[in-house]
This record gives C-alpha cells, structure tokens and sequence, in this order.
C-alpha cells in the first residue's frame, strides 16, 4: 500500500520534471519545482515505514522537515526573482539574448 | 602552546566564524566592509590551523554535539577537504579585498551578509560527512549564489539569476531523489557507512544516475551547462569570480568523493568513459564558443565551461586506472579556481576602468592597467598549462595519465583545447597591446583592486613549484583510494 | 653553504631582478633604468666568466629544484651550456647600447627594457637547461615574453604579426610538450646525458621514439624556422630592430637550434638517432631549409625580410650539421651557433641604422649609402660575406667544418648545398654591397634624421663595429686556444668519444 505513495511520488516528480522543461511561463516553472519536490517529499516519507519495524523511521521525516524548509525560501526567492523579471521586461519568461 | 592552539576545533570555527560575521555585517551595514576583511582573514588562519591539526594528527573527525551518526551530523576533514578548505580561504581573501572597493556603499551591506554566509556553507560542505548533509550546504549555497548573481539588477543579470536558479533547484532535486533512494536501500546517509552496505542493485543505478545526473547539473558539464555563461556573466565581477572559482567546485567535490566512496568500486568502467567524452566535448566547445565570444566576461565564463571538462576527464582518466590523474583532478581544479578568479577580477577592473568590456576595443590597456594586464596574462597562462604555472603541472599530469593509458583522443583533445584555450586567451591580450579606434572615458582604479587580480594570479603561477608539498597534503587520509590502490 | 649550487641560480636573478625593477620605474627615470639594465647585463656576464673559469678547474655547478614528485628542475653549467650563455650575454651587452640609442625618445620604453630582459631571463635558462623539462619550461617562457617586444608598437599590423607569431610558437610548444611527457612515460626521466638516455627503452617502442622525435624537432624547428615552420620569422620584422637583431638573430632562432642540438645530443644520442633512421631526413629538411630561404631572399626589397629569410636559411647550417653524423660536421654545426649570431646582429644592427639615420627600408633606396655611412656599411661588408663564407671571416671557418664533415660522413651532396647556398647567399648579399658602394647617391634620402656629429649616433654606431670586429676575429684567430672554434672541439669530443 504505502508503496503506491511511493510511486505517487515518483509520478510526481516526473510530471513536475516535464512541467519544468517544457512550459515557457516562470510561475509554472516555479510550481513544478514546488510539485517535484512534494514528490521526492511523499517518497521518503512512503518508505520511511520499515517492514518489521513497529514504528517509522524518524529520520526521513527530519529529511523532510529540512527539505520543507530549504523549498519554502527557494520559493520565495524565486517568486522575488519572477517579479523582478516582469518588472524589467513584461513578460514573466527568461529572457533569451541573441548571441551576439 | 602550539599544541594548544592546534587542538581548537578549527573545523567548527570555520562553520561559525563566517555564519557569525554574516550576521554582524548585516547588523552593522556601514561597517560592512570591515566586518568582513576581518570575518575572512580569520577563515583563512582557521584554515591554516586546521592544516597543521590534519599533518600532525591525521584525518580529523567531530562529531557535533556529541550525538555521533546516523543521527547526529559529523564533521570530516581530509587531505582533499582542507585543499577545498584552503582553495575557498585563498580566492575568498582576494575577491574580499576586491570587493571592498568594487561596490559601492549602498551595495556593499547587501553584498557582504551573502558573501559570508556563502564561504559558511561551502565550509560546511567541505566537511560534511553524509550526503544528507551535502544537499543542506548545496541549498544554502544555490539560494545565497542566485541572490549574489541578481546584484546586477539589469535585465540579463535577473533573468540569468533566474535561469540559474531554476537549474540548480532542479539539480538538488534530483539529488535529494537519489538521496532517498540510497537511504532507502542501504538504511544510511553516512559515506563511510555507506560505501560498506552499498551492492549493485537497481537501487543504487537508480541513485546513481539521479545523483550524477543533478550534480553535472550544477557544475555544469556539457551538455547541461546552458545556464552558466549568461550567470557568471552578467553577474558583478567579484560575484563571478566567486561562481566560477568555488561554486562550481562544490558540486564536483560531491560527485567526486560519491564516486570514490560509494559508485567507484561498484561500477565497470562504461558511466565513467561516459564522463570523460562529456568533459572532452566540454572542451572543445567552451573552448570553441570563448573564442567566439565579443566581450570579455562571457569569453571568461565559456572558459569555465571548457576547463570543468579538464575536470571531467582527468576524472574518467582516473576511474580506469591512471593514478596520476587524481593529481591532475586536484592541482586542475586548484589552478582553476585562483587563476578564474583572477580573471573574472580582471573584467572587472576593465569595466570600472572604461565602462564596457568589448574586446576589440580594450585600446592599449596593457600601457593604463599594466597590473590588470599582467594578472590577466600570469591567469592565462595557467588557464592555458604553459609553464611555468599550476595549471602546466596540472595539464602535464594528465597528459601523463592519458599516454600511459593510450588514449590516443583525449590526447588529441588535450592539445587542441590548449591550442584553442591559447588562442582566445592571446585574443584579449594582443588586443590589449594594440590601439583601437574607439577611445573611451576612463576612472582610476583603486590600488587594491588590481592588486588582488594580480596576487590571486601569482598564487596561480606560483603552485607551479610546490606540487610534491601540496600532493603530500593531500594524500593525507588517503581520500584518492580506490579498491584498495592508494596513489 | 656550497656555493656551487646557487650560482646558476644568480645569472638567472642577475637578468630577472633587473626587469621586475624596470617594470616598476615610470618612463621618466632614463638614468636609473640605463643603470639598472647595466647592472644586470655586466652581473650576467661576470657570472658566465666565473663560471667559465670554475669549469674549467673541475667545478661542478648545479641547482635542482623540487618541481613534480620524480622530476626536477635542473641549472647545470655544461660547456655547451656556456658556450651559449656567453653568446647570449655578450650580444645582450651590445644590444642593450644599440636599444638604448634606438629607442631615445619612443614611448612605452620601460615596458621594452623589462620584457627584454626577461626574454636574456629565458635565453639563459635554456642555455644552462639541465634536463628536457627546465628546458620546456623556460623556452616557452621566452615564447611569451618575447610576444610583447613583437607587438610593441602597438598598431593592428604587429597586433597581426604577434598573431603569427603566437600561432606558430605555440602551436610548436604543444607538440614539444607532448613529445616530452610521451618520453617521459617511456624513460622516467628527463636528464641530458652526452650520448643520450634513451637506452633503456626496448624495441617494442620504435613507433613511439620516432614519434617523439618528429615532434621534439617540429616543436623546436618552429623557433630555429625549419621549412615549413619558418612563416612567422619574416612577419615578425615588425618589431624595432634591436627586437629583430636579438631575438631572431640570437635568442630566439638559436634557442630553437639549441633545442634541437640537444635534443639529439643528449636526448636520443647522435649514434642511435642514425640508428633510428632519423638524422637523414632532419637533414634533407635542413638542405632543403637552406636553399629556400635563400631563394626567397633573392626576391626580397625589404632589406630586413631579406635578412630574415638569410636567417631561415643560415640556422639551418646548424641543424644541418648536427644531423650529419659526425664529429667534424658538429664542430661545424655547433660554432655556426656563435659565428651566425655574431654576423647575423651585425647586418641587423646596420639595417637598424639605415631605418633610423636616413628612413632606408629598402634595398632599392640604399643606392650609394656606402659613401654617406662608411662605417656602418664596411660592418654590413664584413657580415655579408661572412655569411657567403669568404674567409678569413667566421662563416668561411663554419662552412669549411661542415663540408669537410660531410666528406668524413660519406655525404657529399651536402658539399653541393654548401657550394649552392654561398653561390645564392652572394646572389642576395653582393648586389646589396654593389648598390651601396658603388652606385651614386640619391639627392635626398627617404627619412634624414640628424642623430650627432658622426654618421650616426655612437650607441648605434659602435656595437655593429664590434660585433663585426668579432666576427673578423673568431675567423682570423680560429686556431687560438681560446676561440669559439676550441671550445666546440671539446664539446664535440664529448659527444662522440
């Protein structure tokens, strides 16, 4: 059972993956970075529950509260970050110079 | 005394000394400046302490609080953690004094807290002992760079800041992922523990190419190095020198020490080789686009690109049984970092000095800035491997590695890139010698600010001549061991 | 405290402290920087002549320095080494003057006089070189510092002569070092031994040592201007004449020749190199260097080109006896190093003074000059026919070692190109003396500068009569115990006896 958490997860991760790459608009990106990161969040805590164990592993849950923590600041730097990009140039996407 | 002295927990100082001067610098902005001089002078003595701790008693080892692993996080120093140590102590002292007169003082209180809180983290990587550990200090390093990348408050340097960040959110992602997965199937994060449980599962491939995958990401191996030029471009020259230098250096000491503790021993050969025809097309390519580049900052930044691919090589060179390329991985990257350094200072100075940095135009330079000239031919000439400099004895090594091997293309790739790194490097110098039409206004410069460029490129020259000391240090706890095989 | 194994170590400092102080001087301070090169140059060569001495009473002087785990860097003071130091600093002495007269009043002089003596720095360790690696390292350190004298004038024609340049001696400096670690990993060790240190290496290597060779040669024949490598030579004419006539006449072009003197002396020995296969065809490429770059001279008007393609062709003498095997086409090889350099400086030095004194550039413009510069032009004299080789000066001593080598080596086609080239080395020097001497003036020259009382200002005057004086001397009192012509006879007895 817990193993489709797991494999929730995963799933998770890939389609945030898929998201990063290929939409062009800086707040999806922003979000599916937020969605890989609740997937690699779900797996560990999945597998956290060790079979003949009767209690769960505490240290994936302090891995998490560790992640939780690092994506909320990156967040909302990105968010920062996004805003400015708008500001200077009206569009929240990155800005591609030519090569000159 | 001296026993003393060297018994203090250095290791710990080297952690909270730049934590604490980041706070103070931020507490205290007008004294910013100050703070921080100070701040780094004391993270190079902590390092040299630390040094002297490592050769007399060997490996170091703390356990922080008390608590030990798995729970608790340790602290480990070896040969390769203090050259990390010192090679961050080194090029943070002359991007520190540089930056002293680089920004200005409504820029300097927003510079410095980050600065600081940068060497903390890279400190605390070099001496992290579980890869747990290793995704925390690479967050803190990720967020803290993209903040110094965005100081440039142009358009480029929002959007360059941007794309970094993205890159690197998803290459500790990937990480982490790779993380989990060895946690789940080997019930550890410490390396030590670690590299004893790990077998060759589907597990471990899976960990193995995420974690691979996420730090090629963020040291910026081609083909995944699309975010670097624009970033170490458009960011402020002191902001530069500091990614290309360290920050890129970070993620390869991580893929380095996996590999040699946990990956190495289980894998065959074929991942490795991989590595190694990635860093020679990185070569190539860095090399090919530097040249082709117009100004000056991105020609420097494409020149990081080719010289990782060094990285990667004399990696791949390694892994398949030349010993000797461990010393080209540690005097390559060494050189790189005071060399790049130096370089990156050096832009700076010429857009202080003239307001742009277009090279055809850089008029004579050679005759207003002979100290910026100088620095930035002593650093390419160590960015080339032309003697006598550490990056010769960089290069001379892994052309060593690769003859005893009989890799016949990565020597070829070898002399071409020193062909072509020689060609770019020798495009900005000859145009600094030579008058150009376009004259420009120009600001006098600050005597520190040119002298650090040429101290950091010294530095660089003078590891030319110490490599049988340095190589010993390094080798203390043996970090290059491999199946047994000790360098 | 042995002294012995620090004095190599002073005659590098004596030319290396002096250009860091220059550097550091603003352009005003003429006095101080005139004193400070003086110093270096009269230190350098006072430490050549004690050394010389020191040798000879059984000294031995060396200096190693730690620089990779199993290799060293090496300063040993050899007679071969010695020889060429003392060429070195002595031609450093008279084109020091020569800069000095030169360059009064040019800007960005403090820059010239630093980076020249950096470049006497790098000529030095390459002489006193104790093994393959110093020596890489401090031929290539001439490479770099020898760049800014090229591009000195600053406009974007030497910007493109520095590029030239730059191509090729680095493009020749990779394939030396890969040569050199290659031989490295075969050997494990880089140390010039007479008669070479290649002996261990087994049989199984042959495509491996030939390999190395090909490249040692190619990375040192790009500086000696071995045909093709030799295209950088005349563009660099760029440079102010005190540049050409050192570098290209001594320090730079020799150090290529010395590059490869040793290579086949002390790395591979001449006797196995032959063995090998290798010395015939070094020694077609040298014939071939030398007839081309006569022929190419013919077509010059550029008196300066056409001192630099006589240069592509005279160096290749050198080689050319060296890959003779034989100990009398060595001696011939080897003091053509110190009789070329002296004939050669002397030719560049009067082609300085025409440019300077009177705006010649051309041969075309030196109709009757002979008359307006007498002693400048019986100094050319005397260098022009030395290099035909009409005793009693210098060249005709080299010539006649070298043919009578050929003759020993059973080679007689050498003697062929030995007639040949004196026949085209008259066809492109005898015209140049006939206009000048013979032909009348023009009534004005293209660029009349009035530099003094005599025809010339003395600093510009006085070091081509010496050199010329010497050139003279080294063919007139060859058989002197203490001419060039001995020493190399010792040198060469240790190589084959």
């Amino acid at each position: 059972m817990l193993f489709m958490y797991a494999l929730t997860g995963v799933g998770l991760f890939f389609i945030g993956l898929y998201t990063l790459i290929i939409h062009v608009n800086l707040l999806r990106k922003i979000l599916a970075l937020n969605i890989m990161g609740c997937g690699v969040f779900l797996v560990l805590i999945s597998l956290a529950m060790r079979s003949g164990y009767s209690s769960p592993d505490p240290v994936p849950h302090a891995m998490v509260i560790t992640g939780i923590v690092v994506t909320v600041s990156a967040t909302a730097l990105a968010l920062v970050l996004m805003l400015k990009v708008l500001e200077m140039t009206g569009k929240a996407e990155l800005y591609d110079e030519e090569e000159v | 005394m001296m026993q003393f002295v060297i018994t203090l927990p250095w290791a710990i100082l080297l952690i909270l000394f730049p934590l604490t001067g980041a706070i103070i610098s931020f507490l205290w902005p007008t004294q910013s400046n100050k703070v921080g001089l100070v701040t780094v002078s004391f993270v190079l003595i902590s390092v040299t302490f630390l040094a002297f701790s490592i050769i007399e008693h060997g490996v170091y080892h703390h356990a922080i609080g008390g608590w030990g692993s798995p729970l608790g996080i340790d602290l480990y120093a070896d040969g390769l953690s203090l050259l990390m140590l010192l090679m961050t102590a080194l090029v943070g002292l002359g991007v520190s004094v540089y930056a002293t007169g680089y920004f200005s003082a409504e820029q300097s209180p927003r510079f410095w807290p980050l600065w600081l809180f940068v060497i903390a983290a890279l400190n605390a990587l070099f001496l992290s002992a579980d890869i747990f550990n290793y995704y925390v200090t690479l967050e803190l390093i990720g967020l803290a760079a993209v903040s110094l990348t965005a100081f440039g408050k142009s358009r480029e340097a929002y959007s360059a800041a941007m794309r970094y960040l993205l890159a690197t959110l998803l290459g500790s992602l990937l990480y982490l992922l790779g993380v989990v997965l060895l946690y789940h199937g080997f019930g550890s994060v410490d390396i030590a523990t670690l590299s004893e449980r790990c077998e060759s599962t589907p597990i471990l491939w899976a960990a193995l190419t995420l974690i691979s995958a996420g730090l090629l990401l963020k040291t910026a191996l081609f083909p995944l190095h699309f975010w670097l030029p624009s970033a170490h471009a458009s960011a402020p020259a002191p902001v530069s020198a500091i990614l290309s230098a360290l920050i890129v250096k970070s993620s390869f000491y991580i893929f380095l020490r996996l590999w040699l503790t946990i990956f190495g021993p289980l894998s065959e050969g074929a991942v490795e080789n991989m590595f190694g025809l990635l860093g020679a097309i990185a070569v190539l390519w860095g090399s090919f686009q530097a040249l082709r580049q117009t100004r000056l900052k991105l020609l420097i930044a494409y020149s990081t690109v080719a010289q990782i691919g060094y990285l990667f090589l004399a990696f791949s060179l390694a892994m398949s049984g030349a010993v000797v390329a461990w010393n080209a991985v540690v005097y390559l990257a060494f050189t790189h970092a005071l060399a790049k350094s130096a370089m990156f200072l050096v832009s700076g100075n010429i857009l202080y000095f003239g307001g742009h940095d277009r090279i055809m135009n850089l008029d004579r330079i050679a005759q207003h800035l002979p100290i910026t000239t100088t620095a930035f031919a002593l650093a390419g000439v160590s960015i080339i491997g032309l003697p006598p400099s550490g990056g010769f004895i960089g290069k001379w090594f892994l052309l060593e590695a690769a003859l005893v091997q009989e890799q016949w293309g990565f020597v070829a790739i070898l002399l071409i890139g020193s062909l072509l790194t020689a060609a770019y490097i020798f495009k900005v110098v000859s145009h600094a010698f030579t008058q150009s039409s376009l004259p420009h206004d120009s600001r006098p410069i600050p005597a520190h600010m040119e002298w650090a460029a040429l101290l950091l490129a010294f530095a660089a020259i003078l590891l030319g001549f110490f490599s049988s000391s340095i190589l010993s240090v390094v080798g203390i706890g043996y970090p290059f061991e491999l199946n047994g095989v000790k360098p | 405290m042995n002294w012995d194994t620090l004095i190599p170590f002073f005659v590098i400092m004596s030319s290396f402290l002096p250009a860091l102080m220059i550097f550091a001087l603003a352009e005003e301070r003429r006095g101080l920087r005139i004193t400070l090169n003086l110093i270096g140059v009269f230190v350098t060569l006072a430490l050549v002549v004690f050394m010389f001495i020191g040798v000879y009473q059984g000294h031995h002087y060396e200096t190693r320095l730690s620089l990779l785990p199993d290799l060293d860097m090496v300063l040993r003071a050899g007679p071969l080494a010695l020889l060429f130091a003392a060429l070195s600093s002595v031609l450093w002495l008279l084109t020091t003057v020569y800069a000095i007269g030169y360059l009064e009043g040019s800007p960005h002089r403090s820059r010239f006089f630093g980076f020249f003596s950096l470049c006497i720095t790098a000529t030095i360790g390459v002489s006193f070189s104790g093994n393959l690696i110093t020596f890489l390292i401090f031929y290539e350190m001439l490479t770099l510092v020898a760049y800014p004298l090229i591009v000195h004038r600053g406009t974007e024609e030497a910007r493109l002569a520095g590029q030239t340049y730059l191509l090729y001696t680095i493009f020749g400096g990779t394939l030396l070092l890969l040569g050199t670690v290659w031989l490295y990993t075969l050997t494990g060790t880089l140390e010039f031994t007479p008669r070479g240190f290649i002996d261990d290496v087994g049989e199984e290597h042959y495509f491996a040592l030939v390999s190395i060779f090909i490249l040692l040669i190619a990375g040192f024949g790009v500086k000696a201007a071995l045909v093709p490598l030799h295209g950088w030579l005349p563009r660099a004419m760029i440079a102010p004449a005190p540049v050409s006539a050192l570098l290209h006449a001594v320090a730079v072009v020799k150090a290529g020749a010395f590059g490869i003197v040793r290579v086949i002396y002390e790395v591979f020995g001449v006797e196995k190199a032959a063995l090998l296969g290798l010395t015939q065809p070094l020694a077609v490429l040298a014939a071939i260097t030398i007839i081309y770059g006569s022929v190419m001279a013919l077509f010059q008007d550029d008196l300066k080109r056409r001192l630099a393609y006589s240069t592509v062709s005279q160096v290749s003498y050198i080689i050319l006896g060296v890959a003779i095997v034989g100990p009398i086409a060595t001696i011939g090889g080897v003091v053509h190093l110190v009789h070329q350099g002296v004939m050669k400086i002397t030719l560049f030095f009067c082609a300085g003074n025409l440019a300077e004194t009177l705006g010649i550039h051309k041969i075309s413009e030196m109709n009757g000059v002979g008359r307006r510069m007498p002693l400048t032009m019986t100094a050319f004299t005397i260098g022009a026919l030395g290099m035909i080789g009409i005793p009693p000066i210098a060249g005709f001593v080299s010539k006649w070692y070298l043919g009578l080598g050929a003759l020993e080596a059973d080679q007689e086609w050498v003697i062929l190109i030995l007639i040949g080239s004196s026949l085209l080395n008259a066809g492109y020097f005898l015209p140049i003396l006939y206009r000048a001497w013979f032909l009348p003036t023009p009534d004005k020259w293209p660029d009349e500068h009035d530099l003094g009382p005599n025809e010339t200002s003395l600093m510009l005057l006085i070091p081509p009569l010496i050199t010329a004086l010497l050139a003279l001397g080294f063919g007139l009192l060859a058989a002197s115990p203490y001419s060039p012509l001995e020493w190399v006879k010792l040198i060469s007895r240790r190589e084959f006896y």
